[in-house]
């Protein structure tokens, strides 16, 4: 079981270096088409709020520039899309506007605006799969 | 000709030498006082009509919400983050320069609103409202009590303005905690509770004893309803009356992208400017105004498309309509003599500045004024009395904006008081 596990992981952080290996050494067609609909569902869903910089509007909508919300667990950032979020305090600031839940988004669109988000307002994270918001989709 | 011109200006220079130099013995301390205070000579950053200066009084204070100036000429600014563990700053200009030169702060509690009256300083928490008994411009921080408490706490449009007006009443803001009262807050899709459960409790201003302690918001009478989010409020003196800035709802277009385009979203609904009576019923979630039409609009989540009214036919009507999203903050009407007579009894608005016009540019972040007449309705259109605080000339992102005009006060000898929110600024306005 413990083997499994430990395979399970390995095989997992195999994937996302090579996800992100593939995205940092080679910013060639995927990549580009993947954050160009990303950009897309941003402007659609989430500039109105977070704005065309991802600076955000301060005490109501948090920023989406480098900040552990977005830059860091991949799972907790498909959640906060899944089922929105109020209520915490992002980089020592608190906002006060509840984000609404945009689980009526696919995985792809899901996938394509995160990893928009990760790549872009001068952030660099690994790309959001299509997997990894199933995976989180069906947790919820 | 010439000569007279040149030995006015060395004479007005003598004086002036003398009087700076503190030379002249025979000067009151009240005379040197009038004469040091001047205007910056960039005003502070801002803009202004001729003849109004301004003067930075205190900067960097923290994240500064609404201030309020005591009769000796105290300012007194609140805080929506803690500094150094407390929610009030009091400024004091010792030597008459309009300057403070002495910072202290009380009370463990940020918050939005602050009024003195009554022999009283009040200041609200989002959850609450206290007072101390303030003396000289003191306040006694042991004597503190609390009038209004157990308040739900919320963080949207949670914040709570406060107002007295002269029959021992305290009003109270009580915001939504909705964009428009949808089944799911801001989600695309979903409808608008019929009959918004909301309102029972928030989306109005609520009335209180001002002077009776520990009052919880059913202690209190839902004075108006109807309004989404007020932050700007003020008693008006002379017609006995209060006056409200109503913040319009968001996201028309993002919710609606079939019956509003982004453009549209950008001018509605309009920020209002409202006469408040007790039993004011402005509309909100049902209805919105579009200050095109000139009308109260049925809200998309009630089944309406931008044409039709139905039920808020009959909803009251702002006495002004400014564009969308500006984000009326501060709410003032002017009752002093240091700015020109055109000024006396006419409303000051601080409009904070916009985000829901994104991708068009923003809009706001200045402080306007409305003529009033003695109808106590506006006698004329706004205009812009001081801008420059974001230090840009356009504002494509609320991030970008250096200052936020927030808050607004009367001084003692009439100056005109403006806090910032973003790094805690404040100036007064005087006539230069």
């Amino acid at each position: 079981m413990f083997k499994y596990i430990i395979t399970c992981l390995l095989l997992g952080g195999m994937l996302g270096s090579t996800v992100s290996a593939r995205y940092s050494q080679k910013p060639t067609s995927p990549k580009v088409i993947q954050a160009d609909s990303g950009q897309l569902v941003y402007e659609n869903y989430c500039l109105a709020c977070h704005q065309e910089d991802g600076s955000g509007v301060p005490n109501l909508n948090p920023p989406l520039i480098q900040n552990e919300w977005v830059l860091g667990d991949s799972a907790r950032l498909i959640k906060v899309v899944l089922n929105g979020l109020k209520g915490v305090e992002v980089a020592g600031e608190s906002y006060s506007n509840e984000m609404p839940s945009h689980d009526f988004l696919s995985d792809q669109d899901i996938a394509n605006v995160l990893t928009y988000i990760r790549k872009s307002f001068g952030n660099k994270a690994s790309a959001i799969t299509p997997v990894m918001v199933k995976m989180q989709r069906a947790k919820k | 000709m010439k000569k007279s011109i040149i030995l006015s200006a060395l004479f007005g220079l003598l004086v002036n030498t003398s009087l700076l130099a503190n030379t002249a013995p025979k000067k009151s301390p009240k005379a040197q006082k009038s004469i040091k205070l001047k205007a910056d000579v960039d005003n502070g950053g801002l803009t202004l009509p001729n003849g109004i200066g301004a003067l930075v009084v205190a900067d960097g204070l923290g994240k500064a919400r609404h201030l309020a100036v005591a009769p000796n000429g105290d300012v007194y600014v609140r805080l929506n983050k803690l500094v150094n563990g407390k929610g009030t700053v009091v400024l004091k200009d010792t030597d008459g320069d309009g300057k403070a030169d002495q910072n202290t702060s009380f009370g463990n509690f940020l918050g939005t609103g602050i009024v003195i009256g009554n022999g009283y300083l009040y200041a609200s928490s989002d959850t609450s409202v206290v007072r101390y008994p303030m003396k000289d411009g003191k306040i006694d921080e042991a004597a503190g009590e609390t009038i209004v408490t157990g308040l739900e706490h919320y963080s949207e449009h949670g914040s709570k303005s406060i107002e007295l007006d002269d029959k021992g009443h305290l009003y109270v803001t009580f915001g939504a905690p909705s964009n428009a009262c949808q089944e799911k807050n801001r989600q695309k899709g979903s409808k608008g509770m019929d009959p918004c459960p909301i309102l029972e409790w928030h989306g109005g201003i609520w009335q209180f004893d001002a002077n009776k302690k520990n009052q919880k918001q059913a202690d209190g009478v839902r004075y108006a309803t109807g309004l989404r989010n007020v932050v700007g409020l003020d008693w008006n003196k002379q017609q006995g009356e209060l006056y409200a800035m109503q913040h319009g709802r968001d996201q028309l277009n993002t919710m609606f992208s079939t019956l509003y385009n982004a453009e549209q979203n950008a001018e509605l609904p309009s920020e209002e400017f409202c006469l408040v009576k007790k039993g004011s019923d402005f509309g909100w979630p049902y209805c919105y105004h579009d200050r095109f039409q000139n009308k109260k609009m049925l809200a998309p989540e009630y089944g309406g498309d931008g044409k039709i009214q139905e039920r808020c036919e009959g909803k009251d009507q702002p006495i002004m309509a400014f564009p969308a999203h500006w984000a009326p903050n501060a709410l003032l009407f002017y009752t002093g003599n240091q700015l020109p007579a055109k000024y006396k009894n006419g409303a000051f608005i601080c409009f904070h500045g916009s985000w829901n016009r994104a991708p068009l540019k923003q809009g706001g972040y200045f402080v306007a004024f409305v003529p009033f007449g003695k109808n106590g309705k506006p006698s004329g259109e706004y205009e812009v009395f001081a801008e420059g605080f974001a230090g840009g000339s356009e504002i494509k992102n609320p991030n970008e904006a250096k200052a936020r005009p927030m808050g607004l006060a009367q001084g003692p000898d009439g100056s005109l008081y403006i806090s910032d929110s973003v790094k805690g600024k404040v100036w007064r306005v005087i006539k230069n």
